[in-house]
């Protein structure tokens, strides 16, 4: 039977892509933030990215171990 | 790892896990790979550039105290004393250190002559993470008292009693067990993708534009050698923060654990 198209390789890569929209939307909405809080008031601005950074951080991981996941599981 | 081979060719090696094994230099000695021989010229290096830097301290800086007094002054005002308050003296030596071994440590995957973050082996993230888990939680401990401190990591205060059995374990999971997971993996799989894509763009750039025929595979080739240089600087940028924010939530982390209410 003619396939149209084949593909080879892991799904492992297409899941940590659809893991990776979260954190995305998440990260998104942490700058929003920031830069929205920076035009309302700037003079707050280096007490804002204090706050901007560790939840960048925090909201990073999931994509973080999404990526580690992909790689672990890449092999089954 | 063969999903990027060309069909009409069959000779590209996509990068993958196994580009970070670099075989021992030395055969005799086998644990002193690369990795090994980076962290051991960083710990040299931190350590000349900090005693140069505290040798010869005028009231009137030179340029080169000027260096030095900028870099302790961002660790200490923006990390040490916004994350710790006014205890922050005791935890400073260690901020320091953390953050400028790490930051050599990552800039090395963009120094011409190593071209390999030392924490793309996850190892050695692993091996900080332990180190910041034992003295979050050694000061914790001290500060509060074994009993203490697990009541005060496990129960935020105003939390209703029949609500215990679930904040209870989310708590000590978060706090215990997560923590040191997710500070390593973030420094780890920073470090890990991005050499992975400057990978990506170097060796399949030079692929596109030596290895193949067609004329528009040799401009893609070019364009993604150019574009190298942006992710080289997206890269720096990168390896900057990872280095700020691993010392700013190790800070964080002592914070939560020496604070007198959760």
């Amino acid at each position: 039977m003619l396939t149209p198209m084949e593909l080879t390789g892991s799904l492992g890569i297409v899941g940590y892509g659809l893991g990776a929209i979260g954190p995305g939307i998440g990260v998104g909405l942490i700058f929003a933030s920031v830069i929205q809080g920076t035009a309302r008031q700037p003079e707050a601005r280096g007490a804002m990215m204090g706050t901007a950074w560790i939840g960048f951080a925090v909201t990073e991981a999931l994509a973080i171990i999404g990526i580690a996941l992909a790689f672990v599981f890449s092999g089954q | 790892m063969g999903w990027l081979t060309p069909l009409e060719t069959g000779g590209f090696q996509a990068p993958g896990v196994d580009s970070f094994d670099f075989p021992p230099p030395f055969p005799g000695v086998p644990w002193l790979d690369k990795y090994m021989i980076q962290a051991i010229v960083s710990v040299f290096l931190v350590a000349g550039f900090w005693l140069i830097m505290a040798r010869k301290n005028k009231m009137v800086p030179t340029k080169g105290q000027f260096v030095g007094e900028t870099a302790y002054f961002f660790v200490r005002n923006s990390i040490a004393r916004d994350m710790l308050g006014h205890d922050f003296k005791r935890y400073l030596p260690l901020l320091i250190a953390l953050f400028s071994f790490i930051l050599v440590n990552n800039l090395y995957g963009v120094f011409p002559l190593t071209l390999l973050p030392t924490f793309s082996h996850v190892g050695w993230a692993y091996g900080l993470a332990a180190l910041v888990w034992v003295i979050y939680n050694a000061a914790g401990i001290i500060r509060h008292g074994p009993g203490g401190y697990l009541k005060r990591t496990c129960l935020p205060s105003g939390v209703p009693w029949y609500m215990w059995w679930l904040i209870i374990p989310l708590e000590f999971i978060s706090n215990i067990i997560v923590r040191p997971i997710t500070l390593s993996l973030r420094l780890f799989a920073n470090m890990f993708a991005g050499h992975l894509l400057v990978l990506v763009f170097v060796i399949g750039g030079e692929y596109l534009l030596f290895e193949s025929e067609p004329i528009v595979n040799k401009v893609a080739g070019a364009v993604a050698l150019v574009f190298s240089m942006a992710i080289f600087g997206l890269e720096i940028f990168v390896q900057c923060l990872q280095a700020f924010i691993f010392t700013v939530l190790t800070a964080q982390y002592i914070s939560s654990a020496i604070a007198e209410e959760h």
